[in-house]
């Protein structure tokens, strides 16, 4: 029965959020608790030569200074510091370990007092020598000729340079996306409560506590009942909370060393000393026939990375799901940084790679004369290339189809600069978005109690994207209860077991987890109903049963019924205690993908070149939507972030320091409400009936792909003027 | 941040006593630059002096008919004041283009005069800063400059006030009166601000142990033919790229008497009296305004990445001339720019 699932259920947790009920990583509080505040380095490369803390511990309330020469026991080995995200390639920064300096900004100290403002204060006292390496190199772009190759998203077809070369119509240019952060709205933070003997209780802002937890006891030595790690509530994160940051380090080493709890929570600063999505020069080269067919895709992605990880993303293989076309080439080559690692960041690699695709795609249609749409019409794939596949749905012709219906886009005149509304110079662009539909195994324990409530625990996190509410809401149906009865745990390292939360692959992922411990506890309690001295259930098979309305009916006819509250006070069961892992089938029959069509208008004012997106319809299809409400919200900011990631993000660095200059969001731009207009959501049908049983795909990432590619061909459209250089800031267009 | 001490002035003069008393100390009054710039390391104040309940809330008329804004009114009081609205609604659209609502309420008149440059250098104590460390160079010049002055600059200094609401003040001739050690005076607003030259830490002419007690309006208000326009990165909560301040007084399609001065282009408001002599007696035309953007502009030195700036600045001139002259409504709460 779905009396909740596919509506547009409000948060379950959602007034604890806006009443402050909902406590965050930075707010946990115990007795003694004292405040960590971190130290960073000043210079790109180098070697610390002195660290002189003397004058910080002589301020009042100064308990301590860790530094790599002063500090507890940190793992030497490499592998202990790899993660579940950490990139194969490499070895992760492991903080304070060394006298190694290798980013702007790495920690180098932390100042443990009673007070944050104390600790705050004693850090402008630690004085730091550098042995500077002035070696050092910062930018993408000077660093281009000595990129290295590392894998590629997928193996060559054809002879795509050949094809292009000898393409009747061929477009080839460089788009360049910088780097971004991500900006998430609560600071990084953890609160490492001492339990005595060593044992520590880890409250801490990430997107997998078990990732954390089995980074922790790997980097500080520490059986698994020693730490334990908790994140109830996550004010965002957007992939800067997959891997462990290094605050959780600071802050349980702090915590070990002074035998007491310890909190650190970085500035907003500081936060730009962690991952970031990473500056890419990504390189389109398209070849078709004059009516819009392709016969070559080259693609390739030149992106930052650290000196110490590989980091590397899908960023040029996407055109593989979209077009159909005989030659291709992906590839995708690092240059290596003294900067930190990047980090996966919403749709990492799509956001990038389609926003350069897009555009080139727009380019295309212009030099062939045919609509943006009809082009992608022409080279539609109803197979994923790469492995030949069917899709086990793909309704992104739909999307198309509604998306332009909802936009008006037949009123298009194709003519760049030839729509005006007064001063304003108007453009309509639109893109395609696509993503992967990712399900991982999840495992949950569901603990249904005699008095009809149930509660379910898994160690996933919620980011903010609404996983306690699809929880909540799939486990009422699947039991037959209000939503109401229904609790959800999450996000603790004791609990069943979850990967970290990303790629938006938990909703599907623990929707089916939910599923299958609901499932056995069905069984159970038609046993128990079937079993009862003159049951209207006596006899049935427990396939007919079904839970509805608190009570265990046969599905055939709900009134046939027994309260599920009778059959387990008959059972004597105060409760009964499902764990179940969820796997899926290994099906490598078909390709698993969400799609969208995105449109926008821009109004460019013609003098002054200041760009308002003033409608965006994003049609999505992305299988069956468990919540309507959640859901939009996801594309909604999606759409928001695809509006600054054309117009606005950017972090600039100067690269003769080697430093971020913009590091706050004062500087750092973002849409702000002045900037954002209306935002049309339109969920396209999309019935799946291969890729799991509730048809689930997740959102999340497809949100924003797409998004800043249909603003820039929009903006072309507006005003001839192609922009390949992201953001689009107003500047570009006066020149 | 550093530790410092704390006292809250009693009355102006407990304030003025204060400041000459403690070298090193700095008047708060909204906080909201000194306190992100404390934060930072930027500035160090050994003392803090709480000006912030002295009684320089008061917005009165004058005798000859002008206005006298308390250094302590809040920014928002000061754009909602109902004489503010129909006398200088000018000053009113410059000061609801800056910051955000809550920072409005939070900033005074004073604090707005003595908010210091948004250069990144300068906020970042690792990189060497003229303005900070005085004779320590100027990152910028050879640095990012995409947000700095075209106009006015040094080879010390490059940076540019980043207030809104200076500029509205330097268009319409506004004076600041301060009280200092030996006793008041008065000075014209565009006197207030200086240019970098070699003394670039040195923002104003504000003498050490002197306050700002208030700004006075002139009675001439151009409430009709008026215009700020605020030309920045995103479309609100963001420094001016290029503002600009115009106001007209018309007589049949003549210009009787025209005021324009720029923001985010120098070291200070600026106002050219060329620019504006050059518009007395002419029509309203887009001809007749570029000629003052000329004049305005004369001299404008653009580094490697602000060079869009006067070009910018051109249109934006001629643009706020335009809409001055045809008394085009304007809101700043609108989505969009006018
Ligand atoms: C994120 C952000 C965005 C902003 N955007 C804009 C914008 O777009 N446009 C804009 O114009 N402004 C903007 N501002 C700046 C804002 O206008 C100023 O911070 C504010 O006006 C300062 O007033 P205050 O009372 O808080 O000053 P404070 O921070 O208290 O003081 C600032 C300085 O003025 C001195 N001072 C204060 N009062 C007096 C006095 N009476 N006499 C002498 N000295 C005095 C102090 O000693 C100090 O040096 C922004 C600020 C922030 C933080
Ligand atoms: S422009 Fe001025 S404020 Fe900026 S770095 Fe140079 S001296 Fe400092």
């Amino acid at each position: 029965m779905n009396a909740y699932v596919g509506t547009a259920t409000s948060r379950v947790d959602g007034r604890a959020k806006v009443t402050g009920a909902a406590k965050y990583a930075g707010e946990f509080t115990v007795d003694g608790l004292v405040h960590g505040f971190v130290v960073e380095a000043t210079i790109p490369r180098g070697r610390i030569a002195r660290l002189d803390t003397s004058e910080a511990l002589k301020v009042t309330g100064v308990l301590d200074v860790l530094t790599h020469a002063h500090r507890p026991p940190l793992a030497d080995k490499v592998e202990a510091w790899k993660d579940e995200v950490a990139p194969d390639e490499g070895s992760p920064f492991r903080p304070l370990y060394d006298d190694i300096i290798k980013f702007n900004g790495q920690p180098i100290a932390l100042v443990v007092a009673t007070e944050w403002e104390t600790a705050k204060f004693a850090a402008t006292l630690v004085r730091v020598e550098y042995q500077e390496d002035h070696t050092f190199a910062t930018e993408l772009e000077t660093g281009r000729n000595r990129a290295t190759e590392v894998k590629r998203p997928h193996e060559p077809r054809g002879d795509a340079a050949g094809a292009l070369a000898g393409a009747a119509m061929r477009h080839e240019a460089d788009y360049f996306v910088p780097t971004e952060h991500h900006n998430p709205m609560e600071l990084f933070a953890t609160t490492a409560v001492w339990d005595g003997n060593g044992r520590l209780t880890v409250y801490d802002k990430t997107q997998g506590v078990l990732n954390v937890h089995r980074y922790l006891c790997g980097v500080l030595d520490k059986q698994p009942d020693e730490i334990r790690v908790l994140s109830p509530y996550v004010g965002g994160a957007f992939g800067s909370g997959l891997r462990p940051q290094y605050q959780v380090v600071l802050a349980t080493l702090g915590a070990l060393a002074l035998k007491r709890s310890v909190r650190v929570v970085l500035t907003r600063q500081q936060m730009y000393g962690l991952g970031y999505r990473p500056a890419t020069i990504e390189h389109v080269g398209l070849g078709a026939k004059p009516d819009g067919a392709l016969e070559a895709v080259m693609h390739e992605a030149t992106a930052v990375t650290s000196r110490y990880e590989d980091f590397a993303r899908n960023d040029s293989g996407w055109a593989e799901q979209l077009y159909k076309s005989r030659n291709s080439h992906y590839s995708h080559k690092v240059v290596r940084l003294d900067v930190s690692t990047p980090c996966d960041m919403r749709a990492p690699g799509a956001a990038s790679g389609v926003c350069a695709l897009e555009c080139a795609m727009d380019e295309l249609a212009v030099a062939l004369k045919l609509d943006p749409i009809e082009l992608r019409l022409k080279c539609y794939s109803d197979r994923d290339q790469s492995e030949d596949l069917p899709y086990t749905s793909k309704q992104l012709r739909e999307c198309y189809a509604r998306g332009a219906e909802a936009f008006g886009w037949s009123k298009r005149n194709p003519a760049a600069r030839s729509m005006r509304d007064d001063k304003e110079l108007v453009g309509w662009g639109m893109a395609t978005g696509v993503w992967e539909a990712l399900q991982m195994p999840v495992a949950v324990r569901i603990v249904l109690t005699a008095n009809g409530h149930a509660e379910v625990f898994c160690a996933a996190s919620d980011i903010g994207t609404g996983t306690y509410t699809i929880v909540a809401q799939v486990a009422a149906d699947a039991l037959g209860l209000p939503i109401e009865n229904i609790s959800v745990k999450l996000a603790d390292s004791t609990l069943p077991q979850a990967p970290v939360e990303g790629g938006s692959w938990m909703a599907a992922s623990s929707a089916h987890a939910v599923l299958g411990a609901a499932e056995d506890i069905r069984q159970e309690l038609a046993r128990l109903a079937s079993a009862m001295p003159s049951s209207p259930l006596a006899g049935i098979d427990a396939a007919e049963v079904i839970l509805v309305d608190g009570t265990i009916a046969s599905n055939g006819e709900k009134s046939r019924a027994v309260p599920i509250t009778d059959a387990m006070r008959y059972g004597k069961l105060e409760r009964i205690e499902k764990h179940k892992l969820n796997h899926f089938a290994e099906d490598k029959s078909h390709a698993r993908n969400t799609h969208s069509a995105v449109f926008a208008e821009v109004k460019v004012d013609e003098q002054l070149g200041v760009i308002r997106v003033t409608r965006v319809v994003s049609a999505v299809a992305a299988g069956r939507i468990l919540n309507t409400k959640t859901g939009r919200s996801q594309i909604m900011g999606g759409v928001v972030w695809g509006i600054g990631m054309a117009l606005h993000e950017e972090t600039v660095m100067d690269h003769r320091f080697g430093r971020i200059m913009n590091a706050n969001i004062a500087e750092y731009h973002i849409p702000v409400n002045a900037d954002i207009h209306d935002i049309d959501v339109i969920f396209v049908d999309e019935r799946d009936d291969h890729i799991n049983r509730l048809g689930v795909k997740g959102l999340g990432e497809i949100g924003i792909v797409g998004v800043p590619a249909a603003i820039a061909n929009a903006v072309y459209h507006a005003t001839g003027k192609r922009i390949r250089r992201f953001p689009i800031t107003l500047d570009k267009l006066l020149t | 941040m550093i530790n410092f001490q704390y006292s809250r002035a009693a009355d102006v003069a407990d304030a003025i006593l204060l400041l000459t008393a403690h070298p090193g100390a700095k008047l708060i009054a909204g906080g909201t630059n000194l306190i992100d710039l404390m934060k930072e390391n930027v500035e160090q104040p050994s003392w803090l002096i709480d000006i912030s309940r002295l009684p320089l809330r008061k917005i009165e008329e004058t005798a000859d008919g002008g206005l006298r804004i308390g250094a302590l009114v809040p920014n928002s009081d000061f754009a909602y004041h109902p004489l503010i609205e129909q006398r200088y609604p000018l000053v009113a659209s410059a000061i609801l283009a800056g910051a955000s609502a809550q920072l409005r309420n939070m900033a005074s008149v004073g604090g707005n005069l003595m908010q210091r440059t948004r250069c990144a250098y300068f906020y970042d104590t690792a990189t060497p800063c003229n303005k900070r460390t005085h004779g320590s160079g100027c990152s910028a010049i050879d640095g990012l400059n995409r947000n700095h002055a075209i106009l006015g600059t040094s080879a010390a200094c490059i940076a540019t006030n980043p207030s809104d609401m200076s500029v509205a003040l330097a268009a319409l001739g506004a004076f600041v009166h301060i009280a200092g050690p030996s006793g008041e005076r008065t000075i014209a607003l565009t006197d207030f601000h200086r240019l970098p030259g070699d003394t670039p830490h040195i923002d104003t002419n504000l003498d050490t142990g002197e306050i700002i007690t208030a700004i006075e309006l002139p009675p001439r208000g151009f409430a009709h033919n008026y215009s700020y326009l605020k030309v920045r990165d995103r479309l609100s909560y963001a420094f001016a790229l290029v503002s600009v301040a115009a106001a007209l007084e018309l007589e049949g399609n003549a210009i009787s008497e025209a005021r324009v001065a720029l923001g985010g282009v120098a070291h200070k408001p600026w106002r050219s009296f060329e620019a504006e002599a050059a518009l007395r007696g002419q029509a309203a035309t887009v001809e007749h305004f570029s000629h003052a953007a000329d004049f305005l502009l004369q001299g404008a030195r653009a580094s490697a990445h602000n060079g869009f700036k006067v070009e910018l600045a051109r249109r934006a001139i001629v643009r706020t001339l335009m809409q001055a002259a045809s008394a085009t409504p304007q809101s700043q709460a609108h989505k969009k720019i006018a």
